[in-house]
């Protein structure tokens, strides 16, 4: 399974997520797929993805929010899955593409190339809903399912170790964060 | 427990103040008080963290979605965090409300505390963090309001030290 053929699978149910996305190729590929005013590509901080994701979802709990999160940058912060699990926000999904390696650093095996189940894991951390996919069918359906539907989840996705060429795109990071935040002022204007 | 209920209240009353309305917070002793005042209070939404470096990326979430957030923590946590703070709040432009206990300073008995204590203000002026003390009760109010103020016109991360002299009752 490619990541970016999942992505493309689901592409059109982002449309009034608020989407926040890890650095390198999940980035790059969403992008390659269409920009958005409502995407966010958080180009470093590995591991910050899903707790911006749980800032907006607290903050905006009638808006959806879906954070794209790899497994090197979810190991580097698996304190993340107690935060959400403790607060449950029923509008956040968590997609976690699992390559096992640390792709756009060379392609570095994980620790879940060696067994580690983040499904497992945040299980046991409390999340209430966690799922493995391993086809491109499986994979739109649960997110799908899990965007139009009701309370936290999270989605393991295990994609092919391969990406993109290059991982700079013409999309400046701040005019990415700028237009974001715009993005959302523009909501909460259009329901006043 | 000589954690001064009554200076915990000045600042919380502050921080109302200044609109903002999302706490993240890991428990350190001189934070007690502040930590169970944000979780009795409805307009409040305190976020109970692993580590301290989560409450960047809550922030950001936060300040993008509108809302006024700040973050407290340890200075250990302050170092915990600075990963975030560099390659978040800095590169994306976050402001950041940081309240951050001051320990390992004078007055410190607890030996783990003291290295921390050493190298708090030498990283805060190597980030380039702008900082200032909260270490009288007629002054708190002035200073997070000041620091609240210049954090989200420089879109940047502030630090306020909380000091012993504010915190603890001897």
């Amino acid at each position: 399974m490619l990541r970016t053929d999942c992505l493309r699978s689901i592409y059109s149910e982002l449309e009034k997520c608020l989407v926040v996305t890890i650095m390198g190729a999940v980035a790059t590929e969403l992008q390659s797929l269409g920009h958005s005013p409502n995407f966010f590509y958080l180009q470093h901080a590995m591991g910050l993805a899903s707790s911006t994701g749980l800032g907006l979802a607290l903050c905006l709990p009638r808006q959806k929010v879906v954070v794209f999160d790899g497994d090197g940058s979810l190991l580097m912060n698996l304190g993340t899955l107690s935060t959400l699990a403790r607060y449950k926000p029923k509008n956040l999904v968590h997609v976690v593409f699992d390559n096992e390696s640390l792709l756009s650093v060379g392609g570095f095996p994980t620790a879940t190339s060696t067994g580690s189940d983040l499904e497992g894991i945040a299980r046991a951390a409390g999340i209430p809903r966690a799922s493995t996919v391993r086809t491109v069918e499986e994979f739109k359906a649960a997110t799908r399912q899990a965007i139009l539907g009701d309370g936290l989840q999270m989605i393991v996705a295990k994609v092919e170790p391969v990406g993109p060429e290059a991982f700079v795109t013409d999309l400046g990071l701040l005019e990415n964060r700028f237009q974001f935040r715009r993005y959302i002022q523009s909501l909460a204007a259009k329901s006043h | 427990m000589p954690v001064s209920l009554e200076n915990s209240k000045i600042i919380y009353t502050a921080l109302k103040a200044c609109g903002i309305r999302l706490l993240s917070a890991l428990p350190e002793t001189w934070l007690v008080h502040l930590i169970q005042i944000a979780e009795g209070d409805p307009e409040m939404t305190l976020v109970r963290l692993a580590k301290e470096e989560e409450g960047v990326g809550l922030s950001a979430g936060a300040h993008f979605a509108g809302v006024k957030s700040a973050m407290l923590m340890q200075n250990h946590g302050y170092l915990a965090s600075i990963n975030g703070i560099v390659s978040f709040a800095h590169l994306y432009k976050v402001p950041l409300l940081m309240l951050i206990t001051y320990r390992g300073s004078f007055g410190e008995r607890d030996p783990w505390q003291t290295q921390g204590g050493n190298v708090t203000e030498a990283l805060l002026r190597a980030m380039n963090i702008p900082y200032s003390f909260l270490d009288a009760p007629a002054s708190v109010e002035r200073r997070i309001r000041q620091a609240h103020t210049l954090a989200e016109s420089s879109l940047q991360p502030v630090a306020l030290l909380l000091t012993r002299d504010l915190m603890w009752v001897e």
